[in-house]
């Protein structure tokens, strides 16, 4: 197939002085161009360090394992992105074939420098523009995800912005080098719910326009029901259950996924009871052996406890690690 | 009906902006004319988006923020009446013991350097409620036994918790005075989905238990509704409707708690891009706009919103608002219930 991203048995350990401590573990999944892959979890779960990991942005006390691959398939050429040495390498996934969006736009900005002058940097870093050029794509981005008087917010501050404001900033700065990949960490959590469906409409047309793939990380089931086509459902450095966004959330096959559903506050139905899912996320240091979740989960038996579960098929383009799901392992 | 466990009338919160050579110094209205009763017992939410002077009208009634102009009563379980503009020192100490707020983040609100024990006895340390260590031990076992810690617990530290274990530590501590009135500010927004129900549950339970009255601050519509027996919405300092939550969703009678129920994003992948979408942000406080302050965002704005500030009225159905137009919000259909069906 003619993917964007092939991710293969990723797993990331970090040695830390209370031993090492495994945030990924042997992860795999496949990105197509224009397709939007949700990433959902809890905190802990590994999902930002995966999304890190793709632009090799994690601290020195990480290590890949092995087996671990990762290759971008963009513009006729495969980057085997764990092999590149040396800054001017790494340049080609920080920010030119990939780029990314974080949660907290005034942390992601600096703060003495104009949003111009941090716009017009990358793009002379990565686009061969004169400075002149880069300064009018510059502004016809800001223009591009609705903010007005664009010229005038090119020589403001990040702190000059709301909120909302500064997300869009955010966003107009990774698309201008027209990224293959985007990955948008937690985009909207920082955001007012009203701002946040602004946010979510303004994603959604962008990839239409400029048809690369995102990888769309959230907590919030509910967001990525109204921006995801797939979604990757991770629990303790393990993918627990990934498909079709409806086929996730309507039938979901892992009695997490099932969890975080019941848990959520539901609008049409108020006097359902919240259930949560009992017990808490284990500390990464202490991993539960076989099924990462069977110290939380409701239908938990013997081989749990032990064995880790396959991935299994309970539909076609739907997969989900649990010893319940009776279909032969994939 | 009894008397309500909070009385507020007219409340404004004011902050200055700094002053100006000539005339006024000009102020921010954080909470711009505020009435409202909280009845004894209740779970009452408050909701809105950031900047809309939630948290400063919880903690105006806590009198933890200047009441500028207007009155706060708060009613004890006993009777005794707390006028929060006025305290003298007496009134004081007796009123933190009966008022408790529970914070927001679990990770912010502990300190590091106290063992959980030390922790939840210290408000009884401090308001010297008890006579010997016994005694604070007893309490301290007690109240953690409600929030589900157990004796070993006790012993550890704040790092050692998770976030769902915290907010319940936290939790305890507000409630070892044996309060009457807690405000909880945002107090599973920093948690993760599958913990918030179960804080959700306990702060539900604790309510019922206790016989507390809780004032339920958060921008989660969603989680408002479903815990809370009264919901009222904020917006720049005022409130524009109120109602209890199962009619506020189904026939919300103010264009503003419309478009926040049409933003919660649907969990039905087939329901995407839905009418209604509130263009721009949140007007600074600062400088509200006149009339409905509303209006710069609203749809269905006309001349008569540019000029005249609307009253909170009471409606036919039970809904107060604070809209010219309310009648021909509820009689026009649609937009209204943002069904979140997961079907099978």
């Amino acid at each position: 197939m003619s993917g964007l991203l092939s991710v293969r048995d990723l797993t990331l350990t970090f040695s830390t002085d209370e031993g090492p401590v495994t945030a990924v573990d042997g992860i795999s999944f496949d990105l197509a161009p224009g397709e939007v892959l949700g990433l959902v979890g809890e905190s802990g779960s590994g999902k930002s360090v995966t999304a890190k990991a793709l632009m090799r942005l994690n601290p020195g006390n990480a290590r890949c394992g092995q087996d671990s691959r990762m290759v971008l398939t963009a513009d006729g050429q495969d980057i085997d992105i764990l092999a590149l040495k040396g800054p001017k390498a790494l340049r080609q996934v920080r920010g030119d074939k990939i780029s990314m969006i974080f949660q907290e736009p005034m942390a992601s900005f600096a703060p003495a420098i104009t949003i111009g002058r941090q716009m017009v940097e990358q793009l002379t870093l990565h686009r061969a523009l004169s400075r002149a050029d880069a300064k009018l794509l510059s502004i016809e981005m800001l223009e591009r995800v609705g903010i007005s008087e664009a010229a005038k917010r090119f020589d403001q501050y990040a702190f000059e912005l709301s909120g909302g404001m500064r997300q869009r900033a955010m966003i107009a700065m990774a698309l201008s080098t027209k990224p293959r990949l985007l990955i948008a960490d937690e985009p909207t959590t920082a955001l007012d719910v009203t701002i946040q469906a602004q946010v979510i409409e303004l994603m959604k047309e962008l990839v239409g326009e400029f048809g690369m793939g995102i990888i769309f990380i959230t907590h919030d089931l509910g967001v990525i029901a109204q921006t995801a086509d797939r979604v990757a459902v991770m629990y303790l450095g393990r993918v627990v259950e990934e498909g079709p966004v409806r086929d996730v959330i309507r039938r979901p096959a892992h009695p997490y996924t099932r969890g975080l559903t019941n848990a959520l506050p539901k609008l049409h139905d108020l006097d359902a009871p919240l259930t949560p899912v009992p017990g808490d996320i284990p500390s990464p240091l202490e991993r539960p052996a076989g099924c990462v979740f069977h110290t939380r989960c409701p239908a938990v038996h013997d081989r749990c406890r032990d064995a880790v579960p396959d991935m299994r098929s309970p539909r076609p383009g739907h997969r989900a690690a649990c010893h319940l799901l009776e279909e032969e392992p994939v | 009906m009894t008397t309500p466990a909070i009385r507020i009338r007219d409340l404004e919160v004011h902050y200055p902006l700094g002053r100006k050579v000539f005339g006024k110094p000009e102020v921010l209205k954080a909470v711009a004319g505020i009435t409202l009763d909280i009845p004894r017992g209740s779970f009452f939410g408050l909701v809105g988006e950031s900047g809309s002077g939630k948290t400063t009208l919880g903690r105006a009634t806590l009198a933890a923020a200047p009441i500028s102009v207007g009155a706060v009563e708060v009613t004890d379980g006993t009777g005794e009446v707390f006028d929060v503009a006025k305290l003298d020192r007496e009134a004081e100490r007796r009123f933190r013991r009966q008022a408790q707020l529970i914070f927001q983040d679990p990770y912010a609100a502990l300190s590091p350097r106290m063992t959980v024990r030390d922790i939840i006895a210290e408000p009884l340390e401090v308001m010297k409620l008890c006579k010997s260590r016994d005694e604070v031990n007893e309490r301290v076992r007690d109240i953690a036994a409600k929030c589900r810690l157990n004796v070993e617990h006790l012993r550890r530290f704040p790092h050692a918790f998770s976030g769902g274990q915290r907010q319940r530590i936290s939790i305890a501590r507000a409630l070892v005075t044996n309060p009457d009135y807690i405000v909880a500010d945002e107090s599973v927004a920093a948690l993760d989905v599958s913990i918030q129900a179960d804080i959700l549950n306990l702060l539900k339970q604790l309510q019922r238990d206790l016989g507390l009255t809780f004032l339920f601050i958060s921008h989660d519509l969603s989680v408002v509704a479903h815990t809370c027996d009264h919901v009222a919405v904020m917006y720049l300092g005022r409130i524009v409707e109120i109602a209890p939550p199962r009619d506020l969703f189904a026939h919300p009678r103010h264009p503003y708690t419309r478009a926040l129920i049409s933003a919660i994003p649907s969990l039905d992948p087939d329901d995407r891009g839905r009418a209604e979408r509130l263009e721009g942000e949140i007007p600074s406080p600062a400088n509200p706009p006149s009339g409905c302050t509303f209006h710069t965002r609203c749809p269905m704005a006309r001349a008569r919103c540019r000029e005249a500030v609307p009253e909170l009225r009471q409606m036919a159905d039970g809904h107060r608002a604070a809209c010219h137009f309310s009648e021909e919000l509820a009689a026009a259909p649609g937009a209204a219930a943002n069904s979140e069906k997961v079907p099978g």
